[in-house]
């Protein structure tokens, strides 16, 4: 019996889930004791009368969605290559200045031009691409990803802004405002429904397929998964396509939500809090093993946080600093180390108290 | 071996990327401009040139008798980078054309020491004038004595600089503090008999943000009004949203959101719809934002906003007249920058003042 606890004390520190919960729940916690009205829904009537819930957990679940996809991608990236993509933020302004592009035409249009879905697709396959060219110079030429990635992160607002001629163009139509907001009738936002949708999609992949596999496999040793018989660039490659998509996404809910764009903050260091998810994820940012659900837990915490800060009204010059010390924290505990370590000297202890009652 | 075969792909890489990034700026205002405006398109031709020189420099063609002509160097912020230096930009070539009797050269760079090596090239070049929206506010002193010396008129625009007066003719900008000043007073003006206000400000720091802040800190502390929450939205609409979201989920009072421009306004405006508070002329909440871009006059003129400011990127009349009647006595000019109340505004200003 004793030797059976101590093992599920390792196992517990192990886990990888173990540090997103205990912040989810510490976060949950404080804001229990401070103010239990942080948990109150209640469902309203929005200005065109159609039911939408509101409060600050609905809030978290809206706003933290684009992150949490992004976080699907960036854990892929991250466990193939070993490195990060820090591109991400300027590929969302491409693929939504894609999307606005095909939805309003040239000139000023009422009307949209062409279906949502039609506009959709077309940013996934520039997205996909651009995903490509990253996963290209990473995977063909050897390049670090940060340096590969430092391209695209420099001159993609320019190309999102030279998509539209500079112009700030906007969607009139109402409906195209669903994606982002609400679809009438139903009172959850429907970026939280995207996000399951992609959840769900990415779920299936890894059971089904052998992506999650290779990909662990080419993280932890190139060579070694080379030798048995995998190709470790298409991998690589086909991890940063998949991050492609996963921009494109977002790049749809985020000029969704304003309608329009603003191309020089659009998604602006969302890439450094995408990171941050995987980091919070407990996953390791040099590569090899990975788990989905800690990145895209993560990726909540981060938005659990923000929204947390304003609610408190944290003043603005602080607000950096406070989330630096929690992110501090949290990526500290949950580094594979210091989880490691934490284990081992509860084990002890577990140990000391065992013998104490023995004696 | 192979490390070389690398770096020469790597720095074939960034080329690639410098050739795209100069592209784009280069065909943007080209493109942009018959949308713009008509008198443009001499230009047109010019900026479609292959700006591929690391400068970023393009110089507009003339045909011939350039003598008759004052040529200025051009140095200012990328046209991409909001829509007031798009609107900055556009009024720029506009004016300093051909037909006012201008030969004028641009250069685009969001780096002083580009910038410096771009003003450093036009004085070579022998410019009349250099007009200077400087990125950073330091290191500008030794160029700028170079254009002194080389009998070069210097017109800051936009944006002023640390350095000694005398080394510029005149210094065209907007006074933020004004503006903040004129927004508040207009808020103080409506005669509510409470105003609590949520305050979206700018990125902390940035020159709009402080003169925008002031004025309603300064309100707030002589008690004229109450500020019920004062976060950095940074520019950005979403986080505004965020913003307005939890303070409605906190269920407190308010009846005034003061964003300090208007994408953080229009973001603030989606949370209030979704929580079905009315805004606007005859509304709950008042709206005010600043800016003029061209879709928030349309929200002011249809009623849904109450007041937009302006933040005027029009210089190029200012330095037009600066060039033709000399330097002015006071080397300082704030232009006129207008605000729009809902209860006033006409289709007319949309159409003139909006960016």
């Amino acid at each position: 019996m004793n030797k059976g606890k101590s093992f599920s004390f390792s196992k517990i520190f192990r886990n990888q889930l173990i540090i997103p919960l205990a912040a989810l729940v510490l976060l949950v916690l404080f804001n229990l004791i401070m103010d239990p009205n942080f948990f109150k829904i209640t469902l309203g009537q929005n200005s065109l009368g159609n039911p939408v819930l509101s409060g600050s957990i609905i809030t978290i679940l809206d706003n933290g969605s684009e992150l949490a996809i992004l976080a699907i991608g960036m854990t892929l990236v991250t466990a193939a290559s070993g490195g990060q993509d820090i591109s991400v933020g300027a590929n969302v302004a491409i693929a939504g200045s894609v999307m606005l592009r095909i939805l309003c035409g040239k000139g000023d249009n009422a009307e949209m031009q062409a279906p949502v879905i039609v506009a959709f697709l077309a940013a996934c396959v520039v997205s996909m691409l651009f995903g490509a060219f990253n996963g290209v110079l990473v995977a063909y030429f050897k390049i670090q990803p940060m340096v590969a990635t430092l391209i695209l992160y420099t001159a993609g607002r320019s190309i999102a802004a030279w998509i539209n001629n500079n112009e700030l163009p906007i969607v009139n139509d109402p409906s195209f405002g669903y994606f982002g907001g609400f679809i009438p009738g139903i009172p959850m936002p429907t970026p939280f429904f995207i996000a399951i949708a992609c959840l769900i999609v990415i779920t299936l992949i890894l059971k089904f397929t052998t992506l999650g596999l290779y990909t662990q496999a080419v993280g932890i040793n190139e060579s070694s998964s080379k030798l048995n018989g995998l190709n470790p660039k298409v991998i690589k490659l086909l991890t940063f396509v998949i991050l492609g998509l996963c921009v494109a996404v977002v790049g749809f809910i985020k000029v969704s939500r304003i309608s329009t764009i603003n191309y020089s903050v659009i998604a602006k260091d969302i890439e450094m809090d995408a990171i941050l998810a995987v980091a919070l994820g407990g996953n390791a940012l040099s590569g090899g093993k990975f788990n989905m659900y800690a990145s895209i837990l993560g990726a909540y915490i981060i938005q659990f946080l923000t929204t947390t800060l304003y609610k408190y009204k944290v003043s603005a010059d602080a607000l950096p600093a406070y989330k630096a010390v929690v992110v501090i924290l949290l990526v500290v505990f949950s580094a594979p180390t210091v989880r490691e370590w934490m284990s081992k000297t509860f084990n002890n202890l577990k140990g000391k108290s065992a013998k104490k009652e023995v004696a | 071996m192979k490390k070389k075969v690398l770096s020469a792909l790597l720095s074939v890489a960034m080329v690639a990327t410098l050739l795209v990034g100069c592209g784009a700026k280069a065909e943007a205002p080209a493109a942009e401009a018959p949308a713009a405006t008509e008198e443009v398109e001499e230009e047109a031709p010019a900026a479609e040139e292959p700006a591929a020189e690391e400068t970023a420099e393009e110089t507009a063609e003339e045909p011939a008798a350039d003598g008759e002509l004052i040529s200025v160097g051009i140095i200012n912020n990328d046209p991409n980078e909001s829509g007031y230096r798009t609107a900055n930009d556009a009024d720029l070539k506009k004016t300093f054309c051909e037909e006012n009797g201008y030969k004028a050269s641009f250069a685009y760079s969001l780096k002083n020491d580009e910038q410096i090596a771009a003003a450093q090239q036009f004085i070579q070049d022998g410019v009349d004038y250099l007009l200077l929206s400087a990125a950073d506010t330091a290191g500008w002193d030794s160029v700028l004595k170079d254009a002194q010396d080389a009998g070069i008129g210097v017109i800051l625009f936009d944006r002023t600089i640390d350095a000694d007066p005398s080394l510029y003719m005149a210094s065209i900008v907007s006074d933020m503090a004004k503006e903040g000043q004129n927004s508040v007073d207009w808020l103080l003006s409506q005669g509510k008999d409470e105003l609590n206000v949520i305050h979206i400000q700018g990125v902390m720091g940035s020159a709009a943000q402080k003169g925008r802040s002031g004025a309603l800190d300064e309100a707030a502390a002589a008690g004229k009004l109450n500020i019920v929450v004062q976060q950095t939205a940074e520019w950005n609409a979403e986080k505004a949203q965020q913003i307005v979201q939890s303070v409605i989920d906190s269920g407190e009072k308010f009846n005034v959101i003061y964003a300090e421009n208007d994408d953080m306004a229009k973001g603030a405006v989606a949370a209030l719809d979704a929580a079905n508070i009315s805004h606007g002329v005859d509304g709950d909440v008042i709206i005010m934002g600043y800016d003029c871009n061209k879709w928030a006059l349309e929200e002011v003129l249809a009623g849904n906003w109450n007041f937009d400011q302006q933040c005027n990127p029009f210089q190029a009349s200012y330095i037009d007249d600066v060039i033709k009647n000399g330097a002015p006595a006071e080397k300082t000019i704030v232009m006129d920058e207008k605000g729009f109340d809902a209860a006033t505004i006409t289709q007319e200003d949309v159409d003139n003042y909006g960016i």
